[in-house]
């Protein structure tokens, strides 16, 4: 059997620690790899509906910082619920299922580009409405502190390195499995139909407004999982701005780079997105600095201030010349290069 | 200051709040209405377009202010104009044929290259700009119009800002409908906007009208992005977000694709976040307008002025 690529990715990201132990460097690239386990969540959250459903979902920092939020409160000492690790998160993905019903209830009936509007619409109530209900949510202080995860006995440290690396690893193996069977399933091919033709879909027996709430509910409980788990690694809430557009075009970006409705091409675009972000801009900023190369006043030097543009351009370019991604799904890239012949 | 002061006072910051709102919104209502795209990127281009009016006056600043106006009035809308129009040449007309979501996307990232433009068109080092060191902070726009009250002594202020953003876009909405009206070009986008293959057949070249509306509505742009920076008098490179949404709100409000729906919704966006400032608070305003765009959308998508007769939404 061929071996794919998310399995590869999966076994060689769990040996990156392994190696750590030996050369330091791997360390390093291991503790930049976390926040790319949770931006993969939060994009194959994401894939969910822009995929497989074929809906541009602008708004899934919404449900990052709702998922943040739950579970802060769930957890931290200053409110009376006072869960563990695990149930919190749990019912935070519980949460997040609700909120995504109910904003798919109303406006799940809507076009295309106008339920993309109102789905940044609701990113933007709810990054305000955080920032604004400061008595629940203090306001741009965020939640804070939050105690570490459990697991058997074991208390999570902030300061420890490989515990939260395999933790965050086991929860993107455990969604990209989830996500897997979800397409292969009755209800993923039905997806997938509505993706590609929303009435014959529906005259093959789908019920598109049915299939579509689905979609919409567990894409994002799995955005407020990342939400979650994001968290409990910064030990609060994070403050409301940390959820703004700008995430959520990450995540588009990681989806629409790597392959709509591939889940390997998710995988890779968050290491190619989020490692350009980043690895790649910031690692080469704090370089140019430290040997005095650039000059912190001259905004132009900086590559960090390219980000933009960078974001920008991918979106453009990709969509220009490679709608598919970079790891297309076979059945995406059938449809966009109708006039090639399928490989043998 | 009376209650009923108060009032009235909100309502002309509101109206002509709301008439800049409109002129954007006309720009997002055109576009939408020949090629169904909602031009993420309207916003940002308006915020260029403040930039760009600033280095003019930076540019001019030794000369009567009158001819200023004036140049500014001229530059700022063919730069936004040619802008609009080069980007809907080299990244959009790809497009046309494509899924329906991959211009969008597409305009998302123009929306991105622009904002980054704007922040390092505010870094400039050059002195004669005189736009400080700092390139995201807000820059100061030289008070050219003058604050000055035109109701004398009355607690209500209609001051000189207000009658040039009344004498501006009044004069400029009246021709644009007059335009579309009257004229063979507007002809040719109403029948492009209707059936773009019926419109080819009869020997309309679709793409050059499609750019002909984006020049036109990226030239609005540019008026407002004037009549924004004179007005307010400060300007920054992630202003151009927040007036997009107003604006796109504000078309979709009076029903996308119409022009009138357009400047009624930018009136009605206006008038509802000066009320939301006065009577409930600064901070909850732009919920205000992100929930009238969203209850718009649900239960009333074609808008206040909308055609009835429209696809399923």
């Amino acid at each position: 059997m061929k071996l794919r690529f998310h399995w590869a990715f999966l076994l060689v990201a769990a040996l990156v620690p392994v190696v750590g132990l030996f050369v330091p460097a791997a360390r390093s690239l291991g503790e930049l790899l976390r926040p790319i386990f949770i931006m993969a969540i939060l994009a194959l959250g994401l894939n969910i509906l822009t995929g497989f459903t074929g809906i541009l979902n602008l708004g899934v920092a919404a449900f990052m910082a709702l998922g943040a939020y739950a579970y802060a409160i769930l957890t931290c000492d200053i409110y009376p619920f006072q869960f563990g690790f695990w149930p919190a998160v749990m019912l935070t993905v519980l949460v997040g299922l609700l909120a995504g019903l109910m904003l798919g209830l109303p406006t799940i009936r809507l076009r295309g580009d106008y339920l993309a509007i109102v789905t940044l619409g609701f990113g933007e109530i709810v990054q305000d409405s955080l920032k604004n209900m400061d008595v629940i949510t203090k306001g741009t202080q965020g939640i804070n502190p939050l105690p570490g995860p459990t697991f058997a006995g074991y208390m999570f440290r902030s300061e420890t390195y490989a515990p939260w690396y395999y933790l965050f690893l086991g929860f993107l193996a455990l969604v990209v499995l989830l996500n897997r069977n979800l397409q292969r399933s009755r209800v993923g091919r039905a997806w997938i139909a509505i993706r590609e033709d929303e009435l014959a879909a529906s005259c093959m027996g789908v019920n598109p407004m049915k299939m579509k709430l689905l979609a919409f509910s567990l894409g994002a409980a799995q955005c407020s999982l990342a939400g979650a788990l994001w968290a409990s690694f910064l030990g609060s809430s994070g403050e409301p701005g940390n959820y703004d557009f700008q995430v959520s075009i990450i995540a588009l970006c990681i989806v629409i780079v790597g392959g709509m409705g591939n889940i390997a091409g998710v995988l890779l675009g968050a290491l190619v997105v989020v490692g350009c972000n980043s690895l790649v801009l910031e690692t080469f900023t704090n370089f140019l600095k430290a040997h005095e190369l650039i000059s912190s006043t001259n905004v132009y030097t900086a590559p960090g201030n390219w980000k933009y543009m960078l974001f920008g351009l991918a979106l453009i370019l990709m969509m220009r010349f490679k709608p598919e991604g970079l790891l297309p799904s076979r059945q995406v890239k059938a449809e966009l290069h109708p006039h090639e012949p399928p490989p043998s | 200051m009376t209650g009923w002061e108060v009032f009235l006072q909100q309502l002309i910051i509101g109206l002509s709040n709301g008439m800049i709102i409109a002129l954007i919104a006309l720009g997002y209502t055109m576009v939408y209405g020949i090629i169904e795209l909602i031009n993420f990127a309207h916003g940002d281009l308006f915020m260029l377009g403040c930039f760009a009016a600033l280095t003019v006056v930076s540019l001019t600043g030794d000369l009567p202010v009158w001819l200023v106006l004036l140049l500014l009035l001229v530059l700022t809308p063919v730069f936004c104009g040619g802008l609009n129009w080069l980007v809907d040449r080299l990244a959009y007309r790809h497009l046309r044929d494509a899924t329906k979501l991959a211009p969008l996307v597409s305009a998302i990232g123009v929306s991105f290259v622009f904002l980054n433009l704007g922040l390092f068109w505010g870094g400039l080092p050059l002195k004669v700009f005189g736009f400080g060191k700092a390139a995201a902070a807000p820059k100061d726009f030289p008070t050219l119009v003058s604050n000055a009250n035109l109701l004398g002594n009355s607690n209500v202020e209609f001051t000189t800002k207000d009658l040039l953003v009344l004498v501006i876009t009044v004069p400029l909405m009246v021709g644009l409908t007059l335009f579309v009206k009257q004229t063979r070009a507007g002809k040719a986008m109403r029948a492009v906007a209707q059936d773009r293959l019926a419109a080819q057949l009869m020997g309309i070249d679709a793409n050059r009208v499609i750019g002909q509306t984006f020049l036109l509505g990226g030239g609005l742009a540019g008026v407002a992005s004037v009549v924004a920076a004179l007005y307010n008098n400060t300007i920054y490179f992630q202003m151009g977000y927040r007036a997009g949404m107003d604006a796109f709100t504000a078309a979709v409000l009076g029903g996308i694709g119409s022009l009138p729906g357009a400047v009624l919704g930018g009136l009605c966006i206006g008038l509802a976040r000066a009320l939301s400032d006065q009577y409930i608070a600064t901070r909850w305003t732009n919920v205000m307008v992100f929930a009238i765009l969203i209850l718009v959308l649900v239960f009333r998508p074609s808008g206040l002025l909308g055609a009835k007769h429209r696809e399923k939404v």
